[in-house]
């Protein structure tokens, strides 16, 4: 108050740059990201290695390419884009399942791990709320593991681009093929749109696992599909109908023929139809459930100690 | 300003009852020594002022609900709940750098000048330390917080004797300030017995002895005296009798000094002597009106 600097014009800059180091303001969610990124190195390293496997089986497969490239490039242009196209959909879709299976895990121990190693009792004696913790852990799986995920597509897809060309240019033959049959940047971005499409539609899921994760003592996986096979069985043994099986199907599933409209007479890039799939009642209905399971699972850590 | 408040707390875990309508009230600047056999509901009393699990009956710490708001909270009060309980998988700096992240109240440089005393190295993992480098280190970052109440449930369970000196003696060196308030459980009784300046003795669920420090070393006595005095001596009413190489060691309360002086060589009963006493007396009340 008695700061004899105050009375000199162009302080408040100067009071600015102080402010926040003596408030020292901080940002739990933030750390608390960057804390499950350090704690689960797989959600890195699983899509990397899934990565180098298929590009090394790609260079694998590109042995004679240039010859079924002439070959190919005789077939009628939708055909020729489809068979080009191929392998660099194959790889986005291996990384996408990859992301997958990362996720689920992840959330099957996120809740889990922190109990079993009592470590728990650590995070809980620091100010970060529970809503906090659950926020940070979902975020992983709905939005960290989409973005590593299209980068890592991404670049992997450059490289084949790169080999195939390289290849193909030490033959004689020009690379133009193959990049306006898949041209990269659009490519791209249909695939930042069906990532985004796939986190939201299985958000329930992660959700799902999430919840089990901080209920469950142990065999979270179990706990948490045990039951719905459970429940397919019983209906298939009792009414001989499969509708609940159909409905994990379509959970699981679902979100290609709404997001995507495949043209029925050739396999051509397909149109995206994000109108369809924002109007899906199930696309909501999940969301709501994924809000609902974190919701009690926020509810549940407040009460959960060391097991 | 009361630090704790506390009235009726009861907590039952199914049938057994951990906390039996406890009254608690710890002012600021306190050293609270809580004491008691095992599964007497010590943990479950600080795990209710720590906000960790619910509980019945009323109580306030630092002017807050510790169930409603536990994360407001944890910005004035640490906690170190057992020994190991930092996560095996994190890095020295990585730690820093998350509780630094997340704690408006951390000191980076402060806990930084506490691990430089120590051989903990910034690049090691917690799972690569040894137990007592394990405590160090959480010590170290609760050191560095900035907090008005600290709460530590048994924090140098199987340490060695090193370790266990060197813990106290940081704390009261390093940052107990007369401000803050200290709560204490542990089964090494004697390595408190200096530290602490207030005492609580706890079995099954309730409060069983209340005092600070000074009134422990006032009101209690101990005198060991030959077989012959030894009916002299109990005509005074001891709390507690024991034998020590044939002769008989009584624990009086509120007794005259120079009447027990008579008798035998008086001295004065370490926390642990007293704690004997009071719990055998709990535990024997039936036994010892039988007899």
């Amino acid at each position: 108050m008695n700061n004899p600097s105050n009375s000199v014009p162009g302080l408040p800059i100067d009071s600015q740059a102080i402010a926040p180091a003596s408030a020292s303001p901080t940002r739990p969610f933030y750390w608390s990201v960057r804390r499950e990124l350090w704690e689960n190195r797989s959600i890195c390293v699983a899509p990397l290695i899934v990565a180098v496997v298929v590009l090394l089986g790609f260079l694998v497969s590109t042995i004679g390419l240039p010859e079924r490239r002439r070959a190919v490039l005789l077939l009628d242009p939708a055909k020729a884009r489809a068979a080009i196209e191929m392998p660099y959909n194959v790889a986005a879709m291996m990384l996408i399942f990859t992301a997958f299976i990362v996720g689920v895990f992840y959330c099957l121990d996120a809740l889990h791990g922190e109990r079993r190693d009592r470590s728990i009792l650590f995070w809980k004696s620091l100010p970060v709320s529970d809503l906090t913790t659950l926020l940070s852990k979902a975020t992983i799986p709905l939005a960290v593991l989409p973005l590593i995920t299209f980068a890592i597509i991404v670049v992997t897809q450059f490289v084949m681009l790169l080999w195939t060309s390289a290849l193909l240019i030490l033959h004689g033959m020009s690379p133009a093929s193959t990049w306006t049959n898949f041209p990269l940047f659009q490519q791209s971005l249909i695939l930042l749109y069906a990532l985004v499409a796939i986190a939201l539609w299985h958000a329930p899921i992660y959700g799902w696992a999430l919840l089990v994760s901080g209920w469950a003592r142990r065999a979270t996986f179990l706990w948490a599909v045990l039951p719905f096979l459970a429940i397919g069985f019983f209906e298939k043994i009792t009414f001989g109908t499969s509708h609940f099986a159909l409905m994990l199907k379509h959970r699981l599933m679902g979100f290609a023929p709404l997001a995507f409209a495949f043209n029925a007479h050739s396999i051509d890039c397909p149109q995206l139809t994000p109108g369809k799939y924002l109007s899906t009642p199930g696309l909501w209905l999940g969301l709501l459930f994924a809000v609902a399971f974190v919701t009690a699972a926020v509810r549940l850590r407040r009460y959960r100690g060391p097991l | 300003m009361a630090c704790i408040e506390a009235r009726c707390l009861r907590k039952t875990f199914g049938t057994t009852i951990a906390l039996d309508g406890v009254d608690l009230r710890v002012e600021e600047g306190r050293i609270l020594g809580l004491i008691g056999p095992n599964g007497a509901g010590k943990t479950t009393a600080l795990n209710a002022i720590l906000g960790l699990i619910p509980f019945q009956g009323e109580m306030k710490v630092l002017g807050r609900d510790p169930w409603g708001a536990r994360d407001q909270l944890m910005r004035d009060v640490s906690f170190i709940a057992d020994v190991a309980v930092l996560p095996r998988w994190i890095r020295v700096s990585r730690l820093l750098d998350y509780v630094g992240g997340v704690h408006p109240r951390f000191d980076r440089a402060k806990a930084e000048g506490f691990l430089a005393k120590t051989t903990i190295k910034h690049a090691s993992k917690v799972r690569e330390l040894s137990k007592g480098m394990v405590a160090q280190l959480h010590l170290a970052l609760v050191m560095a917080i900035d907090a008005k109440l600290l709460v530590l449930d048994e924090p140098t369970l199987g340490l060695d004797i090193l370790y266990r000196k060197q813990f106290y003696d940081s704390l009261l060196n390093d940052y107990f300030d007369g401000t803050r308030t200290i709560i204490v459980t542990t089964h090494q009784v004697e390595e408190v017995q200096e530290v602490l300046t207030d005492l609580m003795f706890i079995d099954r669920g309730r409060i069983v002895l209340e005092c600070s420090m000074e009134e422990f070393e006032s009101r209690y006595l101990e005198v060991m005296v030959n077989p012959e005095r030894v009916v002299a001596a109990r005509a005074l009413k001891p709390i507690h009798e024991r034998a020590v190489f044939g002769r008989s060691v009584l624990l009086f309360d509120h007794a005259d000094h120079e009447q027990l002086a008579a008798l035998g060589e008086v001295r004065r009963p370490s926390i642990a002597d007293l704690f004997v006493a009071v719990m055998s007396n709990q535990a024997g009340h039936t036994q010892g009106a039988a007899k």
